[in-house]
């Protein structure tokens, strides 16, 4: 972070080394707000900072130009050192207009950086927003902040004089004129930004020209005004060696997707309906047609689910993909794949709620609508991501483990998850676990007919015969199944040994967890307990707190159902668990019934993620109780 | 081996009620399916929910007996997956038409390469009797004491207005008709959607009596054949002439095709869509026969066939070519820009 003091003190010859900035770029939702955040990672990503990113939009796509309610954001923080979130407290914040200074300003560090597009700042848009004073020329402002009033579109104007583009072309291109300056003012390259312009303008040449004049004259202006006393460099993190690439959570689900499809030598078929913030998922695997997932736009969510498991049926392996008001609406055909015991993978990204909620907003809040939000008895294996890069992981594993178990399983994600970035370590394919399926071509019964549930008696997984295999022709269904043969059975014991054995063949997914990894010591007077996307956060604040010289000890769950073995022993050994979750409790919910423990709630539901020093006062709280 | 219609049975009791006409539907399928000389193995029946929807467990091939309205998304998933399956898709007026009207039309629109079935005995049996949306207005039912207030839906008009590509009707106890209706549909490539008039003699006995009875029958319906004059009646002397505006009831002196042409009789063209509508219209009128046979149907590109070329990237390359998994793998993850620490 950056001191109050070397605010005001920093001179203009040498460059200020920092561990770590944050900044926040922020203007109208038609700005090209989140495209400037993005470019801004990329070049730190490859500048080889840690990184971690928060893109902040609303759900109006072009909400009215300069009111609050279209004020998009992106924040990105970048360090030397390991960045566990992507900040609470923007050291700089670019605005491109008064809506977005007057929506973002309470958060930024007092005595922090603040640059204005002093060309939006214009009477109307002031009023607006219920400026009474300008605040390019508000000397409170200034003296609470290091306000730089540039402007932006005058000078993006002036630097494409001699081109031949539209004036509304000429001031589209002002975000990387702001994206110039800040990539000058913390020391960044430009390379992959122009090479980046070149791609996408390839059809308008003159439209890159511009785009790139505008960046130059952004890092020109910043280089040679005197009004810029400061400058910052932030040097490369101390990664593990290896090779890294920048990737969101949406991408790096799709390419455990494709991961999964590629090993396990089935085509993946993928249904999904569009919705926020899911669709990304969607838009990243429709192009890999081609490395085996076949994409399908379904006509509602109830179809992309029922296609997926259609194709499951047939030998592909299923996958669908939702935010909460879809996984609703799955939650019969779910049934219906755990009736008849056939792969699946379900995606849930995540958003605030209930009904249509925030959808642009992040939340926490479908742990128990994936572990039971199903009539009858109906469980089924659910994962969690933790970060763009464990998206990856975790897509991959819960491909892996439907297979193997014939079972339906729903990997939670969230807004944050899919829309953050941060550095991936690109792994080697050929270290990814080997996928294994129930595929059989000859009947398990030679004696008799053939057996659709009889099972493999370490995994509970029954046989996948399908369609187009001679001999193995049999009938499958919603209807209770007669255990062995698969029959329609309304028999009382029948039915309650299927319900035991499709409880217990869930129970068995435990022996592919791994053993649980505790940050800290493995006993004391916290535990820090976390699942999804809150996991940069709690590293956050365990460090904080670490740096208080308070012990916490933090582990964070990838599997909620079923649960890792060896976890409540693991929590027995801490006088406190403390579980902070973006929901109103619903983890605390299942640790306090599983095993009785009295665990303790940090719930904040905002549509935002965790602030970490709000976790840090919630585990003071516990270590002095009053 | 040469199969016969007890190869397709299962060992499962058919558990209809006595007199369904679904029993019909059953031996008609299952005496069809054998002259197409495919094993067993090839077939999928895959049903919603509903008297109709039971059918998958009375048939020796692959069957999935899923849930209510949602076979033809099931179905979509099925057939794009294994393109080389044929898929048999089984449904009633409830479960197509009321619960599950979404999925059929976007099935029918994207031409899956299926043959669908929909049985229609206006009336929710499974649940013993409520009214369906093909019930007429003011229909008595438990649900309706005081008459159903719901227009019914005409599901032929349905079929064409949602682009289907091959739109039929036949009827339960005709064998010889069903099993013509369903060689066309097993050979046209598309969803090829067959109504089938469906007796429920327990809760709407005879709605289709007037088709049904042998008595009325020639009276009252009118046999469709593409290139043939729509001539219908006992005597074979009366006809239909369809036009923009609607249809006509026209009589001539039976006996002789030219004469009802030139009586103004329309000779039906299966690839004309105005016939289509014009024809589907018909029976709303008091007085006009019930057609049955094929309304429409053309021959245009399936979902699945387009799915799998954009898949395998033309129609010539196989989906399994042998290639270097992990370098395939490698060559994505490292898409874009990458950086080395260390």
């Amino acid at each position: 972070m950056i001191s109050n003091q070397e605010l005001a003190g920093s001179g203009r010859s040498a460059r200020t080394e920092r561990n770590s900035v944050i900044i926040r770029f922020a203007g109208d939702s038609g700005d090209g707000i989140q495209l400037t955040g993005r470019q801004f990672t990329n070049e730190s990503a490859l500048a080889g900072n840690d990184i971690a990113t928060l893109p902040n939009f609303p759900a109006e796509i072009r909400a009215p130009a300069g009111t609050l309610a279209g004020v998009s954001g992106y924040q990105i923080h970048f360090g030397s050192e390991e960045i566990f979130t992507p900040g609470e407290v923007p050291d700089v914040l670019v605005a491109f207009n008064p809506a977005a200074l007057k929506a973002n300003l309470s958060d930024v560090k007092m005595g922090g950086i603040i640059v204005l597009n002093e060309d939006a700042f214009t009477d109307k848009n002031l009023s607006r927003v219920g400026y009474e004073q300008n605040p390019c020329d508000d000397e409170n402002l200034k003296q609470n902040y290091r306000v730089f009033v540039v402007p932006i579109s005058r000078l993006t104007k002036d630097a494409l004089a001699n081109t031949s583009l539209t004036p509304n072309e000429v001031d589209r291109c002002k975000n990387f004129f702001a994206l110039g300056l800040m990539l000058w003012m913390f020391d960044r390259p430009r390379e992959a930004t122009r090479a980046w312009i070149d791609k996408k303008f390839k059809k308008r040449p003159e439209l890159a020209d511009a785009n790139k004049i505008a960046l130059e004259a952004g890092y020109t202006y910043g280089d040679a005004t005197e009004i810029f006393d400061l400058s910052f460099s932030v040097k490369p993190a101390d990664l593990e060696p290896g090779l890294y690439r920048n990737i969101n959570g949406s991408t790096a689900l799709a390419y455990g997707i494709v991961a999964a499809a590629q090993k396990s030598k089935l085509s993946v078929f993928f249904g999904a309906y569009p919705i926020t913030p899911a669709s990304d998922l969607l838009h990243e695997l429709a192009r890999h047609k081609r490395l085996g997932v076949m994409t399908f736009q379904a006509e509602d969510e109830i179809a992309a689910v029922c296609a997926a498991i259609g194709a499951s049926y047939a030998g592909s392996l299923g996958v669908t993909s939702s935010s909460g008001p879809g996984i609703a609406l799955k939650g019969e055909a779910l049934g219906l794949a755990v009736c008849t015991e056939l792969p699946l993978v379900v995606v849930d990204t995540q958003r605030a709620g209930p009904s249509t909620g925030m959808p642009t907003k992040t939340e926490q809040s479908d742990l128990l609508l994936a572990l039971h939000g199903r009539h009858g008895e109906a469980p089924v294996c659910v994962l969690a991501a933790s970060s763009p890069s464990t998206a990856f992981s975790m897509a991959y594993e819960a491909c892996r483990i439907a297979l193997k178990y014939m079972t339906p399983v729903i990997l939670l994600s969230d807004g944050y998850i899919a829309n953050g970035s941060e550095p991936w370590q690109i792994p080697d394919p050929s270290s990814l676990p080997e996928i294994i399926n129930r595929r059989i071509d000859k009947t398990n019964n030679p004696d008799g007919p053939f057996m659709p549930y009889m099972r493999d008696e370490q995994s509970l997984a029954r046989p996948w015969a399908v369609p187009g295999t001679p001999e193995l022709m049999h009938r499958i269904g919603g209807l209770e199944k007669q255990d062995l043969s698969g029959n329609v059975s309304y028999d009382a014991d029948n039915h309650a040994k299927m319900t035991a054995l499709r409880a217990e063949k869930i129970a068995r997914i435990a022996s592919e967890i791994p053993p649980i990894k505790i940050d800290g010591d493995d006993n004391g007077e916290i535990l820090l307990l976390g699942w999804g996307g809150t996991e940069g956060t709690l590293r956050e604040a365990q460090r904080r707190c670490r740096e208080e010289g308070i012990s916490v000890s933090r582990l964070h769950l990838h599997y909620l159902n079923p649960l890792p073995a060896d976890l409540e022993p693991a929590l027995r050994k801490f006088k406190h668990v403390l579980i902070p979750e973006i929901n109103t409790g619903q983890l605390k919910s299942i640790i306090r019934d599983k095993f009785l423990i009295d665990a303790k709630g940090y719930n904040a539901v905002r549509g935002q993620p965790l602030r970490s020093s709000k976790v840090v006062e919630a585990i003071k709280s516990l270590a002095q109780p009053h | 081996m040469k199969l016969k219609a007890k190869d397709f049975q299962t060992d499962q009791d058919v558990r209809w009620c006595p007199g369904c006409g679904d029993y019909s539907i059953l031996a008609n399928v299952q005496r069809f399916l054998p002259t197409l000389g495919s094993g067993q193995h090839n077939y999928v029946f895959v049903s919603g929910i509903g008297c109709s929807s039971r059918f998958p467990y009375y048939m020796n091939t692959y069957g999935f007996h899923t849930i209510h309205g949602r076979a033809p998304a099931l179905a979509t998933g099925i057939k794009t997956a294994n393109p080389d399956l044929s898929v048999w898709m089984i449904s009633g007026d409830g479960d197509a038409l009321s619960i599950g009207g979404n999925h059929l039309i976007h099935a029918l629109r994207r031409n899956l390469d299926i043959v669908l079935l929909l049985f229609n005995n206006r009336i929710y049996g499974l649940t013993k009797g409520q009214y369906s949306p093909t019930s007429e207005v003011g229909k008595v039912t438990k649900s309706s004491p005081f008459g159903s207030v719901d227009q019914p839906i005409n599901p032929i008009t349905l079929a064409l207005g949602a682009n289907a590509s091959f739109v039929a009707r036949t009827l339960d106890i005709d064998a010889k008709h069903s099993l013509e209706i369903f060689a066309e549909a097993n050979e046209h490539r598309g969803t090829a959607f067959v109504e089938i008039y469906q007796n429920c003699n327990i809760f709407n006995d005879g709605t289709f009596s007037s088709v049904r009875e042998r008595a009325t029958k020639p009276d009252n319906q009118l046999v469709v054949e593409h290139g043939k004059p729509l001539i219908y009646g006992k005597e074979q002397d009366r006809g239909i002439a369809l036009s923009a505006g609607g249809a006509e009831l026209i009589s001539f002196e039976p006996g002789d095709e030219d004469k009802a042409i030139a009586a103004g009789v329309t000779v039906y063209d299966r690839h004309n869509r105005l016939h289509a509508h014009a024809l589907a219209e018909i029976d709303r009128t008091p007085g006009f026969p019930v057609p049955m046979g094929v309304f429409y149907q053309e021959q245009r590109e399936t979902f699945d066939g387009i799915m799998q070329r954009q898949f395998h990237g033309s129609d010539d390359e196989k989906p399994s070519e042998p290639h270097d998994v992990d370098a395939t793998l490698s060559d994505l993850f490292q898409s874009g820009d990458t950086w080395m620490v260390g």
